[in-house]
């Protein structure tokens, strides 16, 4: 009984925060082509409900209710299996998510593995998309966005490699909380100055390196070459329609968040409030999640706005050549730091 | 050991291709990313202009000038108006000529506006084409107001241009010209200033300038090469010669210098226009748009009313046209993409013998095949949109 009981729990965590990230998506799609709209000197969507507020809706029934077409020299159970891989992927990330104190599904203390794990899965969805589709362009998009996912992945895991030394967990609430209590505004005896204390701060240039892998992570402009559509036309979604192809787009759009939620986590406190006093300790935690994941977000939708697509070696080059170095140094340089003045946790 | 079969890889650019500006159809053969050869297959959009024009009067045929790079249908106009003229022999009025060099300066800024935009929509900066469709809607509405229509606009013909500019017309084209130049800068630093777009293009689709000489390119192929030839200052037409303007002039050939003297260009031409302005309003600037012989030019509606041989000049012109006395003529004008060019034959009927189109993005498509060599797929479309291709007038 109590084993269902837990199971029960655990299912209805998960279904409330499955809505609720769908929900969200469904306006940080609107607030991406909003912005997007702006810097264009368009008005982005404006037609379905009050300023097009009901647009993703609108989509998302417009893919649902098409005919889904399978090309007919395509691998037709693989072509239907790698949008949900993307999509469920992208979805089981957030289960280590803590979106506030204590709120994650699974509370695990490898939790940074878990999401690199599952984040690196995910280049799956696309070879697979892109080679069951039997189709040169999506073939081609495949073999880049394979080659494109694993080096950022690199750099992404030093990244983060600085943060947990840090830290001194890889838990990701202990990550949130090693960011409350020590760092810049507690050693400058301010300790209410509680956004001094986050690792944006000391770790400024790992943060910069995450934000620019974690575009390329995700397929955003301008590292969007698996779907670059002056060359490639759509990518491995060329063949795609109707709901496999929504699938892929709500699990891209799942990942763009889940890197924003990292960014948020491993760099801007998490759910902590950034001055730690009245009235913004009154904010519930998730409120301060959700506004830190849409900054971030907004940073992801304005680079889209006005950057030109790299080509695909001078992507290559950036990975290895510029971004592998400067962070394999800064792991060093955080290690000697951490060793010399002692701040490194115990254990 | 067998030797392995290595097989390259085809695939097909366009026709249906985003970036295929259009119709082109670039069959690729590649080795990985990188390109091997790229043949271009034309023709998607043949209409037979050359052989409708025999069986058109001369005035009948003009429209189809508007039709050919109809980024810039006034440009054409010129080229073919040109040439009808220069076998009449007729002389084209002061006000005329200024009316169809400020014109075809507008039709130069909105070719290039499309061209500078989309080429960085090519390497995938998809703002600029906004921002600069946003500037060529207020110079549609300049053609609209001047001539009736936004986009074929048979506004230029033999003897002048068809109508006077409507009375404030001038002046709003005037008052569009500073915040247009801000536009300008505001591109360039979205564009040229950003390093990506730089990466992109610095070095990319080189041509030499005798590589230019030798495949007959002309306009900002050649300029982007090094050399300033321009044809407006070359071989002056209309009254291009007390004009002041500078030919921006490119020092390595690549995509980045063709952009870059694009939006200078631009700027130049604004500046052209200005002097247009001022010129149009001085008293000089003032009487006929168009030659007086009414053989040639259709005579005024209230003219017809009163006169009976406006009335017969205007049934001659619009039903059997003029008659052009034989010979031969090449006029060429510079076209926003390079010398557009007229070859008339005329047999001293009302129908041109012969007409022959030199369009400049014929002969630039040419390069395709030896400015993609070696280069990656991104590329193709960065150099295709570099050489600025509409395929209106390549496949004609």
């Amino acid at each position: 009984m109590e084993t269902f009981l837990a199971f029960a729990l655990i299912l209805g965590k998960s279904l409330l925060l499955l809505v609720a990230l769908l929900v969200f998506i469904a306006y940080i799609l609107l607030a991406d082509r909003k912005i997007w709209a702006a810097v264009q000197l368009r008005r982005g969507p404006n037609v379905v409900g009050p300023y097009g507020l009901f647009q993703s809706f609108a989509d998302l029934l417009k893919f649902v209710f098409k005919e889904p077409t399978i090309p007919d020299s395509s691998n037709k159970f693989l072509f239907l299996l790698a949008p949900l891989i993307t999509c469920v992927l992208a979805l089981s990330a957030w289960a280590v998510i803590p979106v506030a104190e204590g709120w994650a599904i699974a509370n695990i203390n490898v939790g940074v593995l878990y999401v690199l794990a599952i984040s690196s899965l995910g280049v799956y969805g696309i070879i697979i998309g892109g080679w069951a589709s039997n189709s040169k362009y999506p073939f081609l998009s495949a073999l880049r966005s394979a080659a494109q996912m694993v080096s950022y992945e690199v750099s992404i895991g030093f990244v983060i490699v600085t943060v947990l030394m840090c830290a001194g967990s890889l838990n990701l609430t202990e990550i949130v909380r090693s960011q409350q209590d020590q760092g810049l505004a507690t050693w400058l005896g301010v300790p209410w100055l509680a956004f001094l204390n986050w690792y944006w701060l000391p770790l400024f240039p790992m943060l910069i390196i995450f934000f620019i892998s974690a575009l390329a992570e995700t397929n955003r402009p301008p590292f969007d070459l698996a779907e670059a559509e002056s060359e490639l036309v759509a990518g491995f979604m060329l063949e795609y329609g109707s709901t496999p192809y929504l699938l892929f787009m709500l699990g891209e759009y799942v990942s763009i968040i889940l890197m924003c939620a990292m960014t948020t986590i491993l760099f801007l406190g998490g759910w902590s409030a950034p001055i730690d006093l009245p009235p913004f300790t009154w904010v519930p935690g998730v409120v301060w999640f959700v506004i830190k994941v849409c900054l971030v977000f907004f940073m992801f939708a304005m680079t889209k706005a006005f950057v030109p697509r790299y080509r695909y070696d001078q992507l290559m080059r950036l990975g290895w050549k510029v971004f592998l170095p400067i962070s394999l140094v800064m792991v060093l340089v955080v290690a000697f730091v951490l060793q010399l003045t002692g701040w490194a946790q115990a254990g | 050991m067998a030797e392995a079969d290595v097989r390259t890889f085809n695939i097909n650019f366009g026709p249906q291709h985003p970036a295929a500006h259009g119709v082109l159809r670039l069959v690729l053969e590649l080795d990985g990313e990188i390109v091997e050869r790229v043949d271009p297959h034309i023709g998607l959009l043949h209409r037979g202009t050359e052989k409708l024009i025999e069986y058109k009067t001369y005035l009948q045929a003009t429209p189809y000038f508007d039709r050919l790079d109809y980024v810039a249908p006034m440009n054409q106009e010129h080229a073919f108006v040109l040439a009808v003229e220069k076998l009449l022999g007729v002389e084209v009025p002061r006000r005329g000529q200024l009316i169809r060099v400020l014109f075809s300066e507008i039709g130069r800024i909105l070719a290039h506006l499309l061209n500078f935009t989309t080429q960085a929509m090519d390497v995938g900066a998809l703002t600029p084409p906004l921002w600069g469709f946003e500037e060529r809607e207020k110079l549609m509405i300049f053609y609209e107001r001047a001539c009736g229509a936004r986009l074929h606009a048979n506004y230029f013909r033999p003897g002048g241009v068809h109508q006077d500019l409507p009375l404030d017309l001038i002046d709003d084209i005037e008052a569009f010209c500073d915040p247009f130049l801000k536009v300008c800068d505001d591109l360039s630093d979205l564009v040229l200033t950003n390093r990506i777009f730089k990466q992109r293009n610095v070095d990319i689709g080189v041509v030499s300038l005798e590589e230019c000489w030798a495949w007959g390119f002309s306009g900002t192929m050649v300029r982007g090469s090094g050399a300033a030839w321009d044809l407006r200052r070359a071989q002056p037409y209309e009254c291009y010669e007390e004009m002041e303007f500078d030919i921006p002039v490119g020092k390595n050939g690549d995509c980045y210098d063709r952009q870059v003297i694009r939006l200078e260009e631009m700027r130049q031409s604004v500046r052209i226009i200005r002097q247009c302005v001022a010129k149009l309003r001085e008293p000089a600037g003032q009487g006929p748009i168009s030659a007086t012989d009414h053989k040639i030019v259709a005579p005024k509606r209230g003219e017809m009313k009163r006169s009976m041989e406006a009335l017969i000049h205007h049934f001659k012109l619009f039903t059997e046209g003029f008659h052009v006395p034989a010979g031969e003529v090449y006029a060429a004008v510079e076209a926003p993409k390079g010398e557009f060019g007229v070859f008339l034959v005329s047999d001293g009927t009302n129908k041109p013998y012969r007409c022959k189109i030199r369009a400049p993005g014929f002969a630039h498509l040419q390069a395709m095949d030896f400015l993609c060599r070696g280069h990656m797929l991104a590329d193709v479309s960065a150099i295709l949109g570099s050489i600025d291709i509409v395929f209106g007038e390549v496949d004609r």
